[in-house]
């Protein structure tokens, strides 16, 4: 028998209150590819998507399944949000220590790990992501682009099997980009990435979905279409994927 | 605001673990508080300097707390001496000021001081975390120190927002008057900080829950109480205690 997939969702409906038409209707997922990218309009309801994934949000109708197991109690969403590290939109919202050293050993601290081998598990993290140095600094004062990667050590220290990745390139210098498709390209996780930046999702993931009307599914590979366009650099060889 | 500044050190009472600090401070603090006694006062007030200057932490930092604090007590001043009734002091022309009223406002004044520089020197010195956990290990209500972390949390949060939207209106050219235009902008702006700062405070929330928070904040450099602490203790509850004794004299 083959394996379950790490999340599955069936048959997942979600109304936000005050709200009569369902933002998601009957949505079926199940991860099957390591890289996933997931494109939408804005509103559509993919941040919802993601938050229902960690079970911030309980659907009306349907289930969640982690390792094919019906998640059902306050311990099985423990489990699978040890395992499942969800990147916010805002890393504003995310780091709320004083320090960076601090806000990364949260995760590992609240996992039972001791004080020293919580401060391990952070030094190396932000080590593996090339923040070396940064652990006596000071969360909100760092920039937007060190935020973020501060806000993804604080995720990858607690050494989760998949990441969730909410629009990550938004307001990411050129260099802080580079080096976040870098990161992701190193890890051997699961990853569903939400994003608008169509360069970012084809260096990043291997199959494409959609979130439309409440449902999603997986784009056709190629669509061939003719348009025009018009760039700096439209003498150079380059690829295409819309 | 979080920097915690004068949590930075490493004196003799930044070492010290902060239950021991926490029973100190209270025990003090209540001692200086409830006296009538000047001298039981002034003695406090004198102990509250020592202790500061065991912290090692720049005086211009607690000058301007202190500052902040006897605003209030400046207010005091300004109408215990001709409100109090009691004996004569003196009389500026038709107003006399009363001795009791003075009395009371300089031991006030000096209670006050005490009790700030104290609490500075002993709770101060830790991080709010390590307190939070502190107090979490003497036993007190779960909740009660959930709600101290997360005050302490989202004040920041909630000013940071506020400042935002200020922000805002000053680059759209908003100066405040006297008009109703001003007090209309106001109200939009507090009550604008309310529904931003609680959607991000959920947000922050979120946040911590997925990373495995249970409402124990643990905090990164654990305190071990020590033998030293006991002796610490025993030091500042005799001094207490002797305190206490003082108001029988």
């Amino acid at each position: 028998m083959p394996k379950p997939p790490i999340i599955e969702l069936r048959n997942i409906s979600y109304a936000y209150p005050h709200n009569s038409m369902p933002i998601l209707q009957n949505l079926n997922f199940s991860v099957s590819d390591k890289h996933v990218g997931v494109i939408g309009s804005n509103g559509c309801g993919k941040t919802t998507f993601f938050q229902i994934i960690v079970g911030l949000l309980t659907p009306d109708t349907g289930q969640l399944l982690f390792h094919g197991e019906n998640v059902a109690n306050k311990k099985q969403l423990r489990e699978l949000r040890k395992e499942v590290g969800f990147l916010f939109q805002s890393a504003d919202d995310q780091l709320f220590s004083p320090t960076v050293i601090e806000d990364v050993a949260f995760g590992p601290l609240n996992l039972g790990y001791s004080s020293a081998a919580a401060e391990k598990i952070a030094l190396e993290t932000l080590m593996d992501l090339g923040l070396s140095g940064f652990e006596e600094r000071i969360t909100h004062k760092l920039s937007g682009g060190e935020k973020k990667l501060v806000a993804l050590a604080t995720i990858l220290a607690m050494k989760p099997k998949m990441l969730l990745l909410d629009e990550p390139t938004n307001n990411l210098d050129p260099r802080t980009r580079k080096r976040l498709i870098d990161i992701l390209q190193g890890l051997d996780l699961y990853q569903i990435i939400i994003s608008h930046d169509w360069d970012f999702l084809d260096q990043t993931s291997s199959i494409l979905y959609q979130v439309e009307h409440g449902h999603i599914h997986k784009c056709e590979e190629d669509h061939i279409h003719v348009h025009r366009h018009i760039h700096k650099a439209g003498d150079h060889p380059h690829r295409h994927i819309h | 605001m979080m920097d915690e500044r004068f949590a930075q050190g490493n004196s003799l009472l930044h070492t010290r673990d902060p239950k021991a600090k926490i029973i100190a401070a209270t025990a003090f603090v209540t001692a200086s508080a409830i006296t009538n006694s000047f001298t039981v006062a002034a003695v406090s007030f004198a102990l509250s300097i020592v202790l500061f200057f065991l912290t090692k932490l720049p005086v211009q930092l607690v000058l301007k707390r202190l500052l902040a604090v006897n605003s209030f007590t400046f207010f005091l001043w300004l109408t215990l001496p001709l409100t109090y009734g009691g004996s004569e002091f003196t009389a500026v022309g038709p107003l006399s000021l009363s001795m009791e009223g003075i009395r009371l406002a300089a031991l006030i004044t000096l209670k006050t001081n005490a009790i700030v520089i104290s609490i500075i020197a002993l709770l101060g010195t830790s991080r709010i975390a390590n307190i939070g956990h502190a107090l979490e290990s003497l036993h007190l209500p779960q909740n009660l120190c959930f709600i101290l972390l997360f005050s302490y949390r989202y004040v920041f949060v909630i000013y940071q927002e506020y400042r935002r939207l200020v922000r805002a209106a000053q680059l759209r050219c908003f100066v405040p008057a006297t008009s109703i235009h001003t007090y209309r902008t106001f109200g939009y702006l507090f009550g604008m900080t309310l529904v931003k700062s609680w959607n991000r405070a959920t947000r922050v929330h979120q946040a911590m829950v997925l990373r495995g928070f249970d409402g124990h904040l643990i905090p990164l450099s654990q305190d071990r109480y020590t033998s030293d602490d006991t002796i610490f203790l025993s030091v500042m509850l005799s001094l207490t205690l002797l305190l206490i004794l003082l108001n029988f004299l």
